[in-house]
């Protein structure tokens, strides 16, 4: 188990350094809340949902949905580590005619199912498909990672009350709990606060994390799983940034790339010199 | 040259000191809408309603109705996409005096891609019975427009752009509501456009000239109310119209002008705009090339259509 942590954690610095060069080359991008969710995707792909980057649209894979859909760099780049594409598809983000566009979108890229960046309709989708799922008697499983700011939206709380009502415990939310938005403090703009409270209340399964613990990730989703009854809302205390120390906790990096100046400076952070 | 989303926020916070019943509400977007430099010097009169477009659009008609008058800001997308139903029922079937400034129209938003780039948002605000839909050409006109709204009572839409335009109109140019504007005389075939479209249909009007085709330059600054009376004598005139746009040739100023002509005055017709398809990403000035939104495809159309005429 030692090892497997350290094997992600490892992974996710990896991420984080593709990350990092995605969004520097393509000058336009997402980079506080790619950074801040990178170790829930991570382990996710890399250790808890069935998939197959060689059959993308293999029948019995689990089902991913990002619902901040900003944060596309944490996903093209997890999807190309998995050999869904080649990762030099990357360099390409945000360009006219590449196929990774800047909020996902299930008709170019392998490996997305569901186009999501209008913010608060990725729980909806990830909630029906639950339900088709279990209609087809299969135990497949979903994720949905959102972000804090994001639960703003109403549409999530009908989200949120349906899945409960269906009893969608092959259903998984991660709330990214970085506590900024884009004109500054969640708590300040449009208080959530108390998220976990918010999705007890609706009758899910509640899990606090620390979003960065791969040991506390990898725990809540095994707990998720053994649920039954209801689906399970993982709250995970992030930093937006994460990583990176000129990026962590400022408002300001939420949709601004690493500029020329900063870039080695960031990869230091990471632990990359090449 | 400057963004309308610019002079929005320009005369915003005017507006504010010499009407203390204007009031602003933004869904996280302040400092993209433009919005902030209200709320910086007004701040109890502005709401960051955080992201909740439909909470807000509602919020701004609860406002109205107690004598408030409301300017609701966020991304074009956003505003007629997650309010369109709120914006019927609580702004336009009461005539709610609430101002719908949405930025970002267009495929200009650029890199964010299809989801992000309304090109649909003028046809659906212009289906709702009551509404008002401005879309200004440049800066100038933005803060004229903002002007004649404030003093409007009743629901406008006005649809802004994110980046940085030429200007079209002089300083201090006075906008009326429902009213075009010949920016540029001609009589072989007119160029009927709205938004980011007329300062390059004035250029493309400027080389026609030099071909010897001279082509007239109609600005609709209002895509509804439509100003028929000066389209109607454009198309009697000239007799060919090529209507621009940066939106779906589907339901902006192309389907109202090709309505109001097919029933009134059938004419020589083609419409520029995006043909029925979702934006991408893409640098802002590829995806107009990449769309045939400039003065080139304006040319090539203009000598289509006269030729045709013959
Ligand atoms: C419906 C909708 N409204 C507004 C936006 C613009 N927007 C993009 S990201 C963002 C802030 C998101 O904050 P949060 O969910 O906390 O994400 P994170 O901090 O994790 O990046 C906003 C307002 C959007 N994409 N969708």
């Amino acid at each position: 188990m030692k090892e497997k942590i350290a094997d992600l954690e490892e992974k996710a610095r990896r991420l984080r350094v593709a990350i990092v060069k995605t969004l520097h080359k393509s000058q336009s991008g997402h980079t506080g809340g790619s950074l801040s969710a990178i170790d829930m995707v991570c382990a996710l792909y890399f250790h808890k949902m069935r998939h197959n980057p060689q059959e993308p649209a293999w029948d019995g894979r689990d089902r991913f949905v990002l619902s901040k859909g900003h944060a596309a760099p944490a996903l093209y780049v997890t999807l190309a580590e998995c050999g869904y594409f080649p990762s030099e598809d990357l360099m390409m983000l945000r360009r006219l005619g590449s196929h990774l566009q800047g909020h996902p979108d299930s008709k170019g890229t392998p490996g997305v199912d569901v186009c999501t960046g209008s913010l608060g309709q990725g729980l909806s989708m990830a909630n029906g498909m639950a339900l088709g799922l279990k209609l087809d008697g299969k135990d497949n499983r979903v994720y949905a990672v959102l972000g804090d700011g994001e639960l703003q939206e109403g549409q999530v709380w009908e989200a949120a009350m349906a899945a409960a009502h269906y009893k969608s415990d092959n259903l998984c939310a991660l709330i990214d709990s970085n506590g900024l938005q884009i004109d500054g403090d969640v708590s300040k703009v449009m208080n959530v606060s108390s998220i976990s409270d918010k999705f007890k209340a609706f009758g899910w399964n509640v899990i606090e994390i620390d979003g960065h613990d791969m040991g506390q990730i990898i725990a809540a989703l095994d707990a998720a799983e053994a649920h039954k009854g209801a689906p399970t809302a993982i709250v995970a205390k992030t930093v937006k940034g994460k990583g990176v120390h000129l990026f962590e906790n400022k408002a300001s990096y939420h949709g601004v790339t690493p500029n020329d100046e900063e870039l080695p400076e960031a990869l230091k952070c990471l632990g990359c010199f090449d | 040259m400057i963004a309308t989303r610019d002079a929005y926020g320009e005369v915003l916070a005017e507006l504010g000191g010499e009407n203390d019943k204007i009031v602003v509400l933004d869904a996280d977007l302040s400092g993209s809408t433009k919005t902030g430099v209200f709320a910086k010097k007004f701040p109890n009169r502005f709401f960051n309603m955080g992201i909740a477009e439909a909470n807000m659009v509602g919020t701004a008609a609860g406002l109205a109705s107690v004598g408030k008058i409301p300017f609701l800001s966020t991304f074009a997308i956003f505003a007629a996409g997650r309010g369109w139903e709120q914006i019927r029922q609580a702004l336009a079937y009461p005539k709610a005096n609430v101002k719908v400034v949405a930025t970002h129209g267009g495929v200009t938003v650029g890199e964010d891609g299809g989801s992000h780039q309304s090109v649909e948002d003028v046809a659906i605000m212009r289906a709702i019975p009551n509404m008002t839909v401005i879309v200004p050409a440049d800066g100038e006109e933005t803060k004229g427009a903002i002007r004649a709204a404030a003093a409007y009572k009743g629901p406008v839409y006005v649809r802004l752009g994110r980046n940085k335009v030429p200007s079209v109109f002089p300083a201090g140019h006075k906008f009326e509501i429902g009213k075009g504007v010949v920016v540029v005389p001609g009589t072989d075939l007119t160029f009927i456009t709205t938004g980011l479209m007329t300062a390059q249909a004035v250029i493309a009007a400027e080389k026609l000239k030099a071909e010897g085709i001279s082509a007239r330059v109609l600005h609709i600054g209002t895509i509804k109310p439509l100003d028929k009376e000066l389209v109607e004598e454009a198309a009697r005139e000239t007799g060919a119209v090529i209507t621009a746009e940066e939106h779906s040739v589907i339901g902006g100023l192309g389907g109202a002008v090709a309505e109001f002509l097919g029933e009134n005055c059938p004419t020589l017709m083609k419409r520029v705009g995006v043909y029925d398809r979702f934006g991408t990403s893409g640098k802002s000035d590829e995806l107009l090339k990449y769309f045939g939104l400039n003065a080139e495809t304006l040319i090539e159309e203009a000598r289509e259509i006269v030729s045709r005429k013959k």
